[in-house]
């Protein structure tokens, strides 16, 4: 009936919330931006770095989703031992660091792993992992498993009662009812997979070799790091911008489906389910794609443990602070926006999402450089830039929970006096836990395994995991890189069950 | 005595005039056919809608520009009265104060009032734990603690069947009304204002006619009344 927004909540945090990101996303990039000296143009360098990332990132949101459709299908329709496991597995590469990915993939398709392996006993040229196509494969193994779920949401929304529909009138189920599905989700799902693969910087920075698989992102890292040329790094910065806030406006604008969405434990009864094989292999070599790599990661890992550097076993400790803080701050953030809300806070929130970390870090950087030495607050800029750029994924997740908090009980908390903290305290916070939950954990897993701004900044006592690993990369300790690997794993998920299992405990719905 | 003084409500292309009085420490029954307006008018009076015109005033003093929480109103919606992760005696508590501290007198407040409604006992449980009727109760607890002077009743049992929801009305009256309360509830059963209301105000067309007695109102209806009662 009559429902009006009632002010229930304090404003002032969601304002100075916004405030923050907004300083931390087009603050930073203006900072950059001033410092530079907009003399020189685009170089060829920096065109190849621009269509390359275009290039790769269409590419691979192309294959991603074009392998993404059989096993969607297949898991729509079949039930099997393990279909809800490996659907959560396919949940895990978001949480994943990417530079763990990264040594996985090294495992399997490298010069020494075990693809190359069987290829030369067979006989066969070996294929190198860096460059172009180890771009592309890395990102088709993150974004692989993002886009089967997507599919299999729109599969899943299908009520079943139309396929029972379809099936009484002998009606042919593709051209019915899964084509129409596949043209509303596929442009979203391929829209958000390049929208990732735009502000790709690890994967470019590990598998990319030479000027040829350079990304925008890389290309701001190196005109930083080596050249230290404010001005091409804040012009490409202002592209990175440009093409990151296209692509997110129309992502935003074609999604209609929740990313981290839960509930897939629904099987519709089919009668179109002749050839079972072909579902199963699309379903096993998912599997195994997804599965020996990262098994890999843990077989050569373990051993790897013992031989590490006891500075790896520091820098996981720096890496759980920061991933803490930078949770905490993200959460906070978050729930200020969520409680704000309003058309302004939207767009706030997926701003970050057009935002290169770098850039974002490199001008919060020089906004504190006359006060401090750029490695003492190399930590907490890492944290200020995980928080900001995680900020999108964890308002998605606890934005629509306030909403329904505010909806079902707004009314009943204002008649009994119950406004802005005590509000927040006694009913928003314990209804909200479980998005809570999973969105700190996500943050803190991110941030965990972020290998961004804290390249261009961190000295050895500052190192995180992620850079430690990458440093023993580089240093060719490859044995003592698989063990930081199986930590960074290891830590990465832990927390990030610890947080998901604090949303889910003791809740009366 | 609550007085609508050209009150007109307005929201989308829906819009609803009342200009009448309801009678202090009785029972009145806001009767319609749905989408009339009935719980658009009780959430006016609690201060959830603004009104487009006209003003709410309560023994004399003039509440339209008050905020909801400051009205001496207490309000019954027709579904999520308690807070599902709050115990009985959290939810109860709200009544005296918005906050999940008591002092020991207030607890042992809370243990009264719960044992009024009959509920002894079960302030440890939460919400969930209870069946329908003893929500209402557990309800209508907070409403007697919150000693607020007005009470509107949004259909809050309707979900109950029939003997429950008769229970309930009962203690309505026995706790509230006879206790010096003004009652304001909607209902679209004849029956519920047969039972226990004193005066029956229409709510049709666009319009809240005065309040008139009970009997007397259904023994000779108005013609929007009789056209909703289908006589």
């Amino acid at each position: 009936m009559a429902q009006r927004a009632i002010t229930i909540s304090p404003r002032w945090p969601g304002v100075l919330a916004g405030a923050l990101v907004l300083v931390l996303t087009l603050g930073t990039l203006a900072a950059v931006a001033l410092r530079a000296e907009l003399t020189t143009g685009l170089g060829t360098a920096d065109w190849a770095a621009i269509r390359f990332t275009v290039v790769q990132a269409f590419l691979s949101a192309l294959i991603s989703v074009v392998l993404a459709i059989p096993v969607a299908r297949a898991l729509a329709r079949r039930r099997f031992w393990g279909r809800q496991a490996f659907i959560t597995l396919l949940g895990a590469p978001f949480l994943l660091p990417v530079i763990v990915a990264v040594v996985g993939l090294i495992a399997v398709f490298g010069r020494n792993g075990i693809l190359n392996s069987t290829m030369i006993w067979a006989g066969i040229e070996p294929i190198s992992i860096y460059g172009f196509h180890g771009v592309i494969l890395a990102h088709v193994f993150f974004n692989l498993p993002l886009a089967v779920r997507f599919i299999l949401q729109g599969w899943l929304a299908i009520p079943s009662e139309r396929f029972r529909l379809a099936a009484s009138l002998n009606a042919p189920i593709g051209r019915v009812l899964e084509i129409p599905m596949l043209r509303a989700v596929v442009p979203s799902t391929f829209l958000v997979i390049f929208l990732i693969c735009l502000t790709s910087f690890a994967v470019a920075l590990t598998l990319g070799r030479g000027p040829k698989s350079t990304t925008v992102e890389l290309a701001i890292y190196q005109a930083l790091r080596f050249d230290f040329d404010l001005g091409r790094a804040a012009m490409l910065a202002c592209i990175q911008f440009g093409l990151c806030a296209v692509a997110a406006v129309i992502a935003w604008r074609v999604t209609g489906v929740d990313a981290m969405g839960a509930g897939f434990d629904r099987t519709v009864t089919r009668w179109d389910k002749r050839r079972p094989f072909w579902d199963y292999l699309a379903i096993a070599l998912a599997a195994l794609f997804l599965l020996i790599p990262l098994a890999m990661v843990v077989l050569r890992g373990l051993p790897g443990l013992l031989i590490m550097p006891s500075s790896v076993w520091l820098a996981a400790v720096r890496s759980v602070l920061v991933a803490i803080g930078s949770a905490t701050l993200c959460c906070t953030m978050a729930i200020a926006l969520g409680l704000l809300g309003g058309r302004a806070v939207a767009v706030v929130g997926v701003l970050p999402l057009a935002a290169s970390g770098l850039v974002v870090g490199t001008g919060a950087f020089l906004i504190v450089y006359p006060f401090v030495s750029p490695s003492d607050v190399a930590l907490v800029i890492t944290m200020l830039v995980n928080a900001t750029l995680a900020l999108p994924f964890v308002l998605r997740a606890i934005g629509p929970a306030i909403v329904a908090v505010h909806d079902d009980f707004g009314r009943l908390a204002v008649s009994v006096g119950l406004t802005r903290w005590r509000w927040l305290w006694v009913v928003v916070l314990p209804r909200i836990r479980r998005p809570l939950g999973f969105g700190a954990g996500l943050s803190a897993a991110l941030s965990m395994g972020d290998l961004g701004v804290i390249a261009l900044f961190a000295g050895k006592a500052e190192e995180t995991l992620p850079l430690a690993m990458h440093r023993l990369m580089g240093a060719y300790r490859m044995d003592a890189a698989a063990g930081a690997a199986v930590l960074l794993l290891g830590v990465s998920l832990l927390i990030f069950w610890i947080c998901d299992h604090w949303g889910r405990g003791d809740v009366d719905l | 005595m609550l007085i609508c003084e050209d009150l007109e409500l307005r929201y989308d292309d829906f819009s609803l005039r009342a200009d009448v009085r309801f009678a202090a420490g009785a029972i009145t029954a806001l009767i319609g056919p749905s989408g009339a307006g009935k719980s658009t008018l009780l959430a006016a009076i609690a201060g959830f809608l603004p009104p487009a015109s006209g003003r709410v005033s309560w023994a004399g003093m003039d509440i339209t520009a008050q905020s909801p929480a400051d009205r001496p109103v207490s309000m019954l919606f027709q579904d999520n009265n308690l807070f599902p992760h709050l115990t009985i005696a959290q939810n109860v508590g709200l009544g005296l104060r918005p906050g999940l501290r008591l002092s020991s007198s207030q607890m042992s407040q809370v243990d009264a009032v719960l044992e009024s409604v009959g509920l002894a006992g079960m302030g440890t449980r939460k919400p969930a734990a209870l069946s329908g009727g003893q929500q209402s109760r557990a309800a209508l607890a907070r409403v007697l603690l919150a000693d607020r002077p007005l009470v509107l009743l949004d259909e809050p049992f309707a979900a109950l069947g029939p003997n429950l929801k008769g229970e309930m009305l009962d203690l309505v009256k026995q706790r509230l009304a006879d206790q010096g309360r003004t009652v304001m509830m909607v209902t679209h059963d004849p029956d519920d204002a047969k039972r226990i209301a004193d005066a029956v105000a229409v709510v049709a067309d666009g319009v809240v006619s005065d309040p008139a007695p009970t009997a007397a109102l259904f023994d000779n209806p108005p013609s929007a009344l009789a056209a909703y009662l289908g006589r």
